[in-house]
């Protein structure tokens, strides 16, 4: 498998995430800035973690009109899987090419801490590792991860299976409780119709390693790594 | 209560105050090719419903919610337009 | 035309009362006549003399004791003076570390005061080529019912979290204590630990002639210009645009300035570079070329500036924030420049070195400074400033402390004080995970960090007790480098090296003088003892309020290393049925302790001895324990005592404990809140036990069973149970519930 990690100014899960993939594909990902105009022919496009632009205006506003970002919408719309992590699922929103947008957390302040996700669907490229219903533990590190979209929206992401990821308790159950930040419908993840882009918010690469207290991470790269190969 | 007055408070950084937010999309406007741009300033802009006719009132109403709350008198300035609704 | 012509100041530019707003006494002020060849400076260099003779920048009242402290050992490759302190970690690796106060601008601006001191103590640790890996917070506030703390607490935790988030450097550990000592005068003290390869290691010396002298990052604006000195009649006719301005932090710049430095370093390009920080680019620039000696000469027309008109003076003394003052190899400017822009930030050739020996800056076709460079650095003033000790305070035996009704309430009382419960609602407003090496995340005794890419882990901690060095300077000082220690070595590491960040009222009052003198003394004995020398630092003097000091505060950031990751100790208890092992002293302390001062309401007699040769003996034995892969949790016994401590581990682990107060003839509540010190609590496997105890004792080390873990509960004897469940929510709910508070 290739992948590329875009580099945006202001990216700091970049070579946070190198690292996990470089643990299962065993070699490194190629770094791309985002001042260029195209992405290297890859199996696998991520757009990690941090504050692209240090998210000012709005989370992932200005990179979504980075330079590179036309090829990655382009090859994104042709299928080429696309992982987006907290900032770069606020990327994939502000571009269009996920649904709705992130608000504030509802307690107003940035939340790092360990929660609990149900995985919602394990046939998809990035999944596959997973059992149906598995819930695992994935810390989450943001500030604005609290999922909105309007009701339609909603209801088709419910009606089409679109929901990767929720927020919910040790026993799978989305509570009010468990869920960390506000988010509609304790999303935590969510897939394009084809399932090919999956924007998240909790950091997969966090908890990829048992020195870091957990690999519950692991397997989502495991997945692209064993469907991409 | 049949009458009631709108406040539109603006919340600017003070002069010579640097604007990080402002100064990055400063930038990405740049990037984005549009041209000609001195300086960008990033403010807020606050709506406040007043159940109160008197003009005079409002205003004293609103800049103590300025002065104690809304804005950072340390780097920020406010500025109150107030309208009969 | 002579630079006398250029130089002298205006008719009546320089008023006593003008001489007084810098900060400057008589004598000062005719120190720098002298020092100018007998002529008066014009405002621009009063104003460089102001800065550089600060408190802040010369060190004039702390530089005498400060030289007792011991800086030197196999493990130091950088001691204090340069930007950060580094030590030798092996494997041609170097950690880079300094901790350093932001407190007066945290307390008129909590958000952007914290902030910016984060951003400060980054630039300091990468400006020396290591990239920052971990960020430490040493905070202290005033009394909770006073009716500025909640805004502050809430103000400066956001700041912290809002700058150290944004650029990605996971924020791992670090002390929040209340005082109303601190009422007035909050504490921020900010530590950041990076890492280097040896062979790439910058520092701030600025060697050659006619080397180009190059200004990155942000632009220049009317920052932090010390307000008295904005009084002065060059600002008379202008109104708010001039007026001074609080620095506000750009995590986004500095993030790119740390990328784009770092890229830089990968070259061979720079000579000196140093962080424009206090003083920016006045005490850069002359820093830089007394390190290197030789002179410096500024074009202040090139400084890329933010704000329009700005004069000699402001630029001089500006104190923007994410700026960096270099010298490169001739030829080189070409190169480095494509890196910053690529990067999005300024770049320009401000200045050249030169073979003069002095600082001058000019400004539209004038000479606006020329001083001689080795009076601004080396020979500013320096005060032996007179002191004295504080008293002795009796030793408070056990008895003579009341025992409390209920000792189950009691440890609930203690474990929800301010001082005492969960830091959690901070914390988690940190990305503590941020570069994926944070192996040991807050809470524990010491944060435990990585050395990415390596199986070695760096363990961090700041400590210091300050109402122990308020009773005993001395003592205390020894406590807190103590402290740190013993932190350090509950996770397996080996201690290696501390930063200081002494924080003091005012040093013209002899008692202060006296805390200060103390505490030093008592940190250097503990240095010295345990081997673990001080490479970097930072005072902060005159806390205090309409007369009132804070607590004197030195606090103490230590970094230890840890060889394998896989051999380190958390401070949770290990598993059901893990036998509880105490190490150490118990001789049931209780002056100055938590449950003396909170429980009974008295802070009174001396603080806890620390017997150095016992903590070195017990630290190593446990260590080595730990290394050898015997034990894997550890706790230290600190502020609260024994039964909070074990409280500690077993809800970290979510498993209770059943401990016994032994067979000493003391007051039981004596032995579980006295704050002996030197003593660790192991969670070890049954079968280990044994082999523990029996090699403990062949090394005269004491040693006793205190108990077994299991269950949900903490009892003493079967007895005083409290549940997890309840103490849980008391140690919990203390602080988020105190901020929710309107």
């Amino acid at each position: 498998m290739k992948a590329a990690v875009i580099v945006f100014p202001g990216s700091n899960c970049d070579r946070d995430v190198a690292v996990s993939l470089n643990a299962v594909m065993g070699s490194s990902p190629e770094m791309v800035w985002h001042g260029n105009a195209e992405v290297p022919k890859s199996d696998l496009i991520v757009l990690p973690g941090g504050f692209s632009y240090g998210d000012y205006l709005r989370s992932g506003a200005m990179a979504a009109h980075s330079p590179i970002m036309k090829d990655v919408i382009k090859k994104a719309n042709s299928g080429v899987p696309v992982l987006g992590i907290c900032n770069g699922f606020q990327m994939l929103t502000e571009t269009g090419l996920l649904p709705g947008v992130m608000l504030r957390n509802a307690n107003l302040k940035f939340i790092c801490k360990d929660v609990q996700l149900r995985v919602e669907r394990n046939d998809t490229v990035f999944t596959r590792r997973y059992k149906k219903d598995q819930v695992i533990t994935i810390p989450v590190a943001n500030h604005d991860g609290n999922y909105f979209a309007d009701e339609n929206t909603l209801a088709r992401l419910e009606d089409n299976n679109l929901i990767a990821f929720r927020y919910c308790d040790a026993d799978g159950h989305p509570t009010g409780e468990a869920n960390p930040n506000g988010s509609a419908r304790n999303i935590a993840g969510l897939y394009n119709e084809n399932c090919t882009i999956l924007g998240l918010m909790p950091h997969p690469e966090r908890l990829a390693d048992k020195q870091l207290g957990g690999i519950d991470g692991l397997a989502l790269f495991e997945s692209l790594v064993e469907t991409l190969h | 209560m049949d009458k009631n007055m709108k406040a539109h408070v603006k919340i600017t950084l003070k002069k010579g105050v640097l604007d990080p937010q402002g100064k990055a999309i400063h930038q990405a406007l740049g990037s984005l090719g549009f041209d000609g741009i001195d300086q960008v300033r990033q403010g807020k802009y606050i709506e406040i419903d007043l159940a109160e006719t008197d003009e005079s009132k409002a205003r004293a109403a609103i800049e103590k919610m300025c002065e104690k709350l809304l804005a950072n008198m340390v780097i920020e300035n406010y500025a109150i337009e107030l309208e009969q609704t | 035309m002579s630079s006398q012509d250029t130089l002298g100041p205006r008719a009546d530019e320089i008023t006593p009362e003008i001489v007084a707003e810098h900060g400057l006494n008589r004598e000062e002020y005719d120190r720098v006549c002298e020092s100018l060849g007998g002529r008066a400076p014009n405002l621009t260099e009063l104003g460089v003399f102001s800065v550089m003779w600060s408190e802040h920048c010369s060190y004039k009242s702390s530089r005498v004791w400060l030289a007792k402290l011991p800086t030197t050992g196999p493990q130091v490759i950088c001691g204090p003076g340069e930007n950060a302190g580094i030590v030798d970690i092996g494997d041609g690796q170097a950690a880079v570390f300094k901790m350093e106060s932001h407190n007066h601008p945290s307390f008129i601006e909590p958000y952007q005061g914290a902030a910016t001191g984060v951003g400060g103590i980054m630039r300091d640790v990468f400006t020396m080529g290591a990239r920052p890996a971990a960020n430490l917070n040493a905070l202290r506030f005033g009394s909770p019912d006073h009716d500025k703390t909640r805004h502050l607490v809430s103000g400066v935790v956001s700041g912290i979290g809002g700058y150290g988030n944004c650029i990605g450097v996971p924020t791992v550990g670090g002390e929040v204590n209340f005082d109303k000592s601190y009422d007035g005068n909050i504490l921020v003290n900010a530590m950041c630990v990076g890492l280097a390869e040896v062979d790439k290691i910058f520092y701030a010396a600025a060697s050659g002639v006619g080397n180009p002298v190059v200004y990155v990052g942000s632009k220049t604006g009317r920052d932090g210009i010390h307000g008295a000195t904005m009084a002065s009649a060059e600002f008379d006719d202008d109104s708010d645009e001039k007026r001074p301005t609080v620095q506000v932090g750009d995590p986004f710049t500095e993030k790119l300035l740390l990328e784009a430095c770092l890229e830089l370093m990968a070259g061979d390009a720079i000579i000196g570079i140093q962080d424009m920080g206090a003083a920016g680019l006045t005490s850069s620039s002359v820093e830089m070329a007394d390190k290197g000696g030789v002179g410096i000469e500024l074009d202040l027309d090139l400084v890329p500036c933010r704000e329009e008109a700005m004069t000699a003076y402001e630029m001089l003394l500006s104190e923007s924030q994410e700026r960096m003052l270099m010298v490169l190899t001739p030829g080189r400017e070409d190169g480095a420049k494509k890196i910053f822009e690529k990067w999005g930030l300024d770049f320009a050739v401000v200045g050249i070195t030169t073979d003069t020996g002095r600082f001058v800056a000019k400004h539209q076709g004038k000479i606006k400074a020329d001083i001689p460079l080795d009076t601004l650095a080396n020979n500013a003033p320096k005060y032996n400033r007179p002191w004295i000790a504080g008293e002795k305070r009796p030793v408070i035996v056990p008895d003579e402390v009341p025992a409390p009704n209920s000792l189950s309430d009691a440890l609930i009382k203690l474990m929800s004080l301010p001082d005492l419960c969960s830091r959690r609602w901070v914390w988690e407003q940190y990305d503590h995970m941020v570069m994926g090496d944070t192996v040991g995340r807050p809470g524990g005794d010491a944060a435990v960090v990585r050395v990415h890419g390596t199986d070695k882990s760096l363990a961090v901690t700041t400590d210091v007790t300050p109402r122990y060095v308020a009773a005993d300077a001395h003592e205390g000082g020894k406590q807190a480098v103590a402290e740190t220690w013993r932190n350090l070595t509950a996770t397996g590491a080996q201690p290696l090296a501390i930063t200081d960040c002494m924080n003091f009222g005012n040093p013209q009052r002899p008692e202060i003088m006296g805390q200060f003198a103390g505490a030093i003394e008592g940190m250097a004995e503990a240095c010295n003892a345990l081997s673990y020398p001080v490479v970097s630092g930072n005072v902060s003097l005159y806390n205090e309020t309409n007369g009132q000091a804070i607590l004197p505060t030195p606090a103490i950031g230590g970094v230890g290393l840890i060889k394998n990751t896989e051999r380190r100790a958390s401070a949770a208890i290990g598993h059901d049925g893990d036998i509880l092992l105490l190490v150490g002293t118990e001789r049931g302390h209780l002056g100055q302790s938590l449950y003396q001062r909170d429980l009974v309401g008295k802070s009174e007699g001396a603080p806890p001895p620390v017997d150095l040769t016992a903590e070195l003996r017990n630290g190593n034995f446990v260590r080595g324990l730990i290394e050898a892969g015997d034990v894997a949790h550890v706790h230290d016994c600190s502020d609260g005592g024994l039964w909070v401590a074990v409280s500690e581990m077993a809800m970290a682990a979510d498993i209770g404990a059943d401990i016994t107060l032994g067979s000493q003839q003391l007051p039981a509540h004596a032995i579980l809140f006295g704050e002996d010190q030197g003593r660790y609590i192991l969670s070890v496997d049954a079968d280990q036990v044994a082999k523990i105890i029996a090699s403990a004792e062949s090394l005269a080390i004491p040693v006793r069973k205190l108990g077994v873990a299991g269950g949900k509960s903490l009892r003493i004897d079967g007895e005083h149970e409290v549940k997890l469940a309840d103490l849980r929510q008391a140690h919990e709910s203390w602080l988020p519930e105190y901020m929710n508070t309107v």
